[in-house]
């Protein structure tokens, strides 16, 4: 996930996932992709080496629904990063069983790599060249940016950023995307701790929209389909790759050979429309992935 | 009470007249009331799904674990604002303007600054400093919260403590010298033992006030009770009576210290009207703030 | 100070939404709160059972909850109101202002009907009995005879009132209105390396705020002083 260094997000979002827990009508990470466990040929280095233990550990958030998202009383977390996560456990010749998930926050998914503490990062981390210094990223399995959501009604009125002058728009306190449709796009900033209590007031009709990554709105779309819905085109870029530690051999040739396996062979696409895909939006095309250093 | 004397013993018109004016009062107050259930159904506030929802086992339960948590940060906070009370009174009394003056000035400091600020500012704090910033971010919104809270309470009762030393006769204090005893002496042996039961109404009274401003746990998001209700009312589908539900709540909650506020009152006011009055004094020394 | 000048707009709007958050819950604070108490010492007994449950409940209740009960509740009534005053950015009223204003005012005004309903006690039975005895009325009596030496008494309680309710305006920041402790955590997130100047520097805004109020009592104290 980019910028925001606000924990009060991450948390909110963990508070905000609590929703989905005691939503009755299924609040989804959805129905589990089917995936092959089969250990891939070819695998060198630390790959080699996870596929022959027969476990792994993978950081992932557990408090955005439809990303990563754990309800409380689940025994695991839920959603399309951790179903990356399963696809490439997969290649390994891992199961699910022997896949422990850890929670990772935005402040320490480096530290946890570097630590050992995990050995994958799927945790909406994006691509950038100063977290290239520190830690390995392949990928990006799945490319958002910043986004609107509004209600079913306004969907006409509110296509996207150029459309914000003067609307009520709410965001999490501290994220760039509040800062960036007021100041570009003159709209009316409502700030709250949490993105669920921004959606609570879209719902209440007391603001007219929701802003921030477009994987996060379409988490919360999915459990609203026919209320809420996720507009305009990204106006900001984040490509969500694949964290591993620095320089582990065969890591990037891996996953990026496995991410290209389940674009070409459509899992990839079937894990979305279980997850974010329950929004109603139409599947996109898988993102072409970054060459290995 | 005064309130009695204003007005004489009503005589028969009068009291024709009263009874008037009470029934065109009684008639307001049944129109408003109709009206805001009238406006309550058309919003669909009684919808049963709503009730059925708030009475399920899932919600109790989330209820629960957030009024366990806003019990454990008020107890930690108390306690600790107590101890931190009594240090503060100490310095204060003291002789050494060394140390009462930065004690006056920290007290006044943080009596001044809005609990709220000073909580957000401490989160943040926690966030960036280790080896604060390694713990989960709950611990870290209990750590700003129960600290914002005893440097906040800590300070009033350090206000209560000294009020309630000087609420004590001043011939114990005159006594105590006379007899040999040092300022320190005097203090433990003589003034606070007495002293304490004037403070205990308003120190009850804190605790209520403590009570009340866990709340502000929910701008740290740390899982209080009123934090973990907006999930639960989100899920019952109406804000309006969820949190009408939770403030009922806190009314008993409170309204269970308070009586014990007042039952302690009592029991003090009734060893005499000095005691009553040295009550007195200590309240308003927490009023003030 | 960098992060006070890049900001110098921001923090000034900030400021004045406090500002105006404070003027017009004070207001209503005070009107409300006089209103109440005049209730609860009315010889109709309606009167004083339903100022007595305000109060009460008002009093148990936290801030926050009753600033979300209008934010998050009402709505739920379709009742959404906001004022717009004019253009200027600090005369756009929007709705989360309105209701954390309205809530403000009305919790302030149970403690302002406290310090009010005190100071009316505080006054010697002797005058009330006095002017029973030369025959002015409930109305006559309160307006000439108490109040006049009640409002000496109440000043110091309906100060504190105040200055914890402009404490308490911090609290808005939960119901997203952009004032001033919104406006500090945006700063202290933007420049974590001032963390402490910034809150330092808030601190001293709101002390500032303090001191104003301070000093209109104490300006009011020595006017109402009798001999």
């Amino acid at each position: 996930m980019r910028l925001l260094k606000i924990k009060a997000v991450l948390v909110g979002a963990a508070l905000a996932a609590s929703t989905g827990a005691l939503t009755a009508c299924g609040s989804d990470g959805g129905d589990e992709t089917d995936v092959e466990v089969k250990k891939a040929s070819g695998l060198t280095g630390v790959a080699k080496e996870l596929a022959e233990k027969g476990t792994i550990t993978i950081g992932v958030k557990i408090d955005q629904p439809g990303i990563g998202f754990k309800a409380p009383g689940a025994d695991a977390p839920e959603g399309f990063d951790i179903e990356i996560g399963r696809i490439l456990a997969g290649a390994l010749g891992i199961s699910d069983d022997d896949i422990t998930w850890v929670e990772t926050v935005s402040d320490n998914r480096e530290p946890f790599l570097q630590q050992g503490r995990v050995d994958l990062v799927i945790a909406s981390y994006s691509i950038t060249d100063d977290r290239r210094k520190i830690v390995g990223q392949a990928g990006p399995y799945y490319v958002t940016g910043q986004q609107l959501l509004v209600r079913e009604d306004d969907k006409d009125r509110i296509t996207g950023p150029d459309d914000l002058k003067s609307i009520k728009v709410c965001s999490v306190e501290g994220s760039t995307s509040l800062a960036r449709v007021e100041d570009e796009y003159g709209a009316k900033p409502v700030p709250f701790a949490t993105y669920s209590e921004c959606v609570d007031q879209l719902q209440n009709e007391t603001v007219d929209a929701v802003t921030t990554d477009g994987a996060i709105l379409l988490g919360y779309a999915a459990e609203d389909p026919d209320n809420l819905e996720v507009v305009g085109d990204p106006f900001s870029e984040e490509r969500y790759g694949v964290g591993y530690e620095k320089d582990a051999g065969g890591m990037c040739e891996f996953i990026s050979d496995t991410l290209k396996s389940a674009e070409d062979d459509g899992t990839w696409a079937t894990a979305f429309e279980n997850t974010l895909g329950e929004s109603g939006v139409e599947t996109p095309d898988p993102p072409a992935l970054d060459e290995c250093a | 009470m005064s309130s009695s004397v204003l007005f004489d013993e009503p005589g028969p018109r009068a009291r024709v007249r009263f009874r008037l004016y009470n029934g065109v009062f009684v008639l307001v107050v049944l129109g408003v009331i109709a009206l805001v259930l009238y406006k309550f159904n058309a919003a669909g506030q009684f919808e049963s799904r709503i009730y059925h929802r708030l009475s399920e086992n899932g919600v109790i339960t989330e209820l629960r674990r957030g009024l366990v948590a806003t019990l454990e940060a008020a107890g930690l906070a108390i306690a600790v604002a107590l101890l931190l009370g009594i240090v503060l009174a100490v310095a204060r009394l003291s002789d050494h303007r060394w140390i009462r003056v930065p004690a006056t000035a920290f007290v006044e400091f943080f009596r001044a600054v809005p609990l709220v600020l000073l909580i957000i500012f401490l989160f943040g704090l926690a966030g960036a400093t280790s080896p604060m910033s390694g713990w989960d971010t709950r611990t870290q919104g209990l750590a700003a919260l129960v600290t914002g809270l005893m440097l906040y309470n800590g300070s009033v009762l350090c206000e209560v403590f000294r009020a309630g030393v000087n609420a004590v006769p001043k011939g114990q204090a005159e006594a105590a010298y006379a007899i040999g005893m040092r300022k320190n002496q005097v203090l433990r042996v003589v003034l606070i033992p007495q002293g304490v039961r004037y403070m205990l109404p308003a120190i009850i009274s804190q605790c209520v006030v403590a009570l009340k401003d866990t709340s502000l746990g929910y701008i740290v998001l740390y899982p209080e009770f009123l934090r973990g209700s907006r999930t639960v009312a989100q899920y019952a589908g109406s804000f309006l009576v969820t949190y009408l539900l939770i403030a009922l709540v806190y009314i008993a909650m409170n309204s269970v210290l308070s009586l014990l506020a007042y039952w302690a009152e009592r029991r003090i006011s009734q060893r005499g009207r000095g005691a009553a009055r040295a009550v007195e004094h200590v309240e308003e020394a927490l009023a003030a703030g | 100070m960098e992060w006070f000048t890049e900001n110098r707009h921001d923090i000034l709007v900030a400021f004045g939404f406090t500002v105006e958050m404070v003027v017009i819950a004070g207001v209503v604070a005070l009107v409300l709160g006089a209103i109440l108490a005049a209730m609860r010492v009315s010889p109709i007994p309606l009167a004083r059972g339903i100022g007595t449950f305000y109060v009460y409940a008002v009093r148990n209740t936290p801030l926050l909850l009753i600033m979300l009960l209008f934010a998050f509740g009402i709505p739920n009534l379709d009742i959404r109101p906001e004022l717009h005053l004019g253009d200027a950015e600090l005369l756009r009223l929007n709705v989360f202002f309105v209701f954390a204003t309205a809530a403000l005012g009305l919790y302030t005004a149970a403690f302002v009907c406290e310090a009010v309903r005190s100071g009316i006690n505080s006054v010697p039975l002797g005058q009330a009995e006095a002017a029973r005895a030369i025959g002015l009325t409930f109305g006559q009596s309160l307006r000439l005879v108490i109040l006049p030496q009640a409002f000496r008494a109440v000043l110091q309680p309906v100060a504190s009132a105040l200055i914890a309710m402009i404490k308490n305006s911090a609290i808005a920041v939960g119901v997203g209105v952009t004032e001033m402790g919104f406006e500090m955590q945006k700063l202290q997130n933007d420049h974590p390396s001032s963390r402490w100047e910034i809150f330092i520097v808030f601190a001293i805004a709101y002390m500032l705020l303090v001191a104003i109020v301070a000093l209109v009592t104490a300006a009011l104290e020595r006017r109402a002083r009798i001999a």
